[in-house]
């Protein structure tokens, strides 16, 4: 066996694989995040609720409709992306003009609403979601077993990830969308039309959380609390990450839940406030955030 | 004196008197929750009304208050005045640090960075062996305050806990409308300017926030006494917000807004707590009525009504 500072091997990889698949959830949902705190200058505070909301889609569409897990993977992204639509256009679309804390306290108290009403139809124990059979089983890497479903994850994730980065940084829907970010009246005055780019700019954070939910149904089980428990974190992440860049909050979102995968190996007790240190220290040294602009 | 204007002084007179004569009509045990609440609400005020930040994270220190008089009266056996000044003192001790972190940011990554610190509160808090982790601290004897007066009667327990709320209302009272205040709310106005005006704004808030988690240390620590347990869920994220809701629900700003917006809602957790997660429910619909109609709060709205600061 490989020992590794006198760790073995295996325990050390599959520790950093679990650290990449929690990496993998921060970092899709703080890009949605960062993407829509650029466009509609709003905090949302659902997104946990909207992630969670993506995995019940899912174990829904499988137990009512038959619909299995791949196809799922695109139609609850779309379901509850429409659903964040609507909520855009109807509820969110009025706040715009106030302080930026009423967004957050808005959305915050649309996520308890979600939660409620899911923990009042499901309970809080969790519901069982299988992993497909086509991701079942594990591989032999030479160092260690890899379960298929946690490969397929990251890969998935980090595919989803980039293709955001590259729809906003090279395509001209993305630079239309940046430049809005920066001047929105301006951009509307060549006559984009800016409330509509809002209401799909939300549209899209939402369906990226719910695709992270979809994945993140057979690894965890399926529960009305999911999303509150990974929310608290990722907002650390933000604040470590700063909201700055797209790329910037990927990569800050793989990085710690790597450190955190590593904790979890050198010294377990810590794992679960790692990241909180981090955001610590760079409160501490760069508060702007890794990647963030100067205020 | 204390700064109340006239209207101020009558409302203060109405609250004085229901609080005195209150008990006697309804279970002084539910009066004491709501006591408790209200001073909470009234410290967690000082931060969102008067210096315009926003903390999510207010639990950490409400719990923290909670778990050490708990812990004080259980295993040393102290007096309730120590239990409950050291409740304070956790709660000042804990914002001091945790305050110097969070005010390098404002606005909304404030409020993110005190949610999670809190956070790291709560998790601490799971793992450390002396909060009893999912037990929680239980069965803390109510004890005695100043070593004669006995705590067991609810009665006396409850004029123990009013002293206590009507000492931390008048000093918040007292704080925002002494120059120290002023200066606060020329800050939550226009930072830059108060900057360019020479004053250290970052000590300010600083100073704000450190007030303001020792008020809220000792609610915390006047609410284990009373209740005897200090749990997980004082320091979880979900009182955090229930206080955010109470004070937005009372009116954000207002001198008696969270003191009816504890009155509301904690009558509200009375009467629905048999619905079991239908409460969270009816706490997500109330905050977004809040912030989409009612900005103002009940309070506030009632002050705008009759043109008075109320």
């Amino acid at each position: 066996m490989i020992m590794i500072f006198g760790i073995p091997g295996p325990l050390l990889f599959g520790q950093l694989l679990l650290g990449l698949i929690n990496g993998a959830f921060y970092a899709m949902l703080s890009l949605g995040l960062a993407v829509i705190f650029g466009m509609l200058n709003i905090i949302n505070f659902a997104h946990g609720a909207l992630f969670m909301m993506g995995a019940f889609v899912a174990w829904m569409l499988l137990n009512y409709v038959g619909i299995g897990y791949f196809p799922a993977l695109i139609l609850a992204p779309l379901i509850v992306g429409a659903f964040g639509i609507v909520l855009e256009k109807t509820i969110i679309s009025r706040l715009y003009k106030l302080d930026h804390l009423y967004g957050l306290l808005l959305t915050f108290g649309l996520s308890l609403v979600i939660e409620g009403l899911f923990r009042n139809g499901y309970g809080s124990s969790g519901l069982p979601y299988r992993i497909p059979a086509a991701l079942q089983g594990a591989v032999d890497l030479g160092f260690m077993f890899m379960p298929i479903y946690r490969g397929w994850v990251v890969l998935a994730a980090a595919v989803v990830c980039l293709a955001t980065w590259a729809v906003i940084e090279k395509t001209t829907l993305g630079a239309t969308l940046r430049a809005a970010t920066e001047n929105a009246p301006l951009v509307q005055a060549f006559g984009v039309n800016v409330p509509r780019l809002i209401t799909l700019t939300y549209g899209g954070g939402i369906a990226l959380a719910a695709f992270a939910g979809v994945l993140a149904a057979p690894i965890y089980s399926v529960n009305p609390n999911m999303g509150t428990n990974f929310i608290n974190t990722v907002f650390a992440v933000v604040v470590i990450g700063g909201m700055g860049s797209i790329l910037g909050s990927i990569v800050t979102g793989f990085a710690l839940g790597v450190v955190e995968g590593l904790t979890k190996v050198f010294y377990p007790q810590a794992s679960a406030t790692v990241v909180f240190v981090v955001m610590v220290i760079i409160l501490l040294t760069r508060p702007r955030g890794l990647f963030g602009k100067a205020a | 004196m204390f700064g109340f204007s006239r209207p101020q002084l009558i409302a203060f007179l109405v609250l004085l008197v229901l609080i005195v004569f209150l008990p006697f009509v309804l279970y002084p045990v539910f009066l004491m929750r709501v006591l408790c609440a209200a001073l909470f609400a009234c410290a967690f005020n000082l931060m969102i009304g008067y210096v315009g930040l926003l903390s999510f994270g207010h639990a950490a220190y409400f719990g923290m208050g909670s778990y050490v008089a708990a812990w004080t009266m259980k295993v040393w056996h102290v007096d309730a005045s120590i239990a409950i000044a050291l409740g304070g003192l956790t709660g000042g001790i804990l914002g001091l640090g945790l305050g110097y972190l969070a005010i390098r940011r404002s606005g909304i990554y404030f409020a993110m960075i005190t949610l999670a610190l809190a956070q790291m509160v709560y998790f601490f808090c799971l793992e450390a062996p002396f909060t009893g982790g999912e037990d929680g601290i239980q069965q803390v004897p109510r004890g005695f305050l100043f070593g004669f007066i006995n705590l067991s009667n609810d009665l006396t327990m409850y004029a123990v806990v009013a002293v206590v709320f009507l000492g931390g209302f008048l000093t918040i009272h007292r704080i925002i409308h002494s120059p120290f205040g002023q200066v606060l709310k020329g800050i939550r106005e226009n930072e830059p300017r108060a900057t360019s005006l020479g004053y250290r704004t970052d000590d300010y808030k600083l100073i704000a926030f450190v007030l303001s988690t020792t008020l809220t240390g000792i609610a915390g620590g006047t609410k284990a006494l009373v209740f005897g347990i200090a749990t997980l869920t004082d320091v979880h994220s979900s009182t955090s917000g229930e206080i955010v809701l109470t004070t937005l629900l009372g009116g954000l700003g207002t001198v008696f807004g969270p003191v009816m917006g504890a009155v509301v809602m904690t009558s509200m957790e009375n009467y629905l707590a048999q619905f079991g997660a239908w409460v969270t429910v009816t706490q997500g619909v109330i905050f977004m009525i809040c912030v989409l109609a009612f900005r103002r709060g009940i309070i506030g709205e009632i002050g705008n009504a009759l043109k008075l600061k109320l």
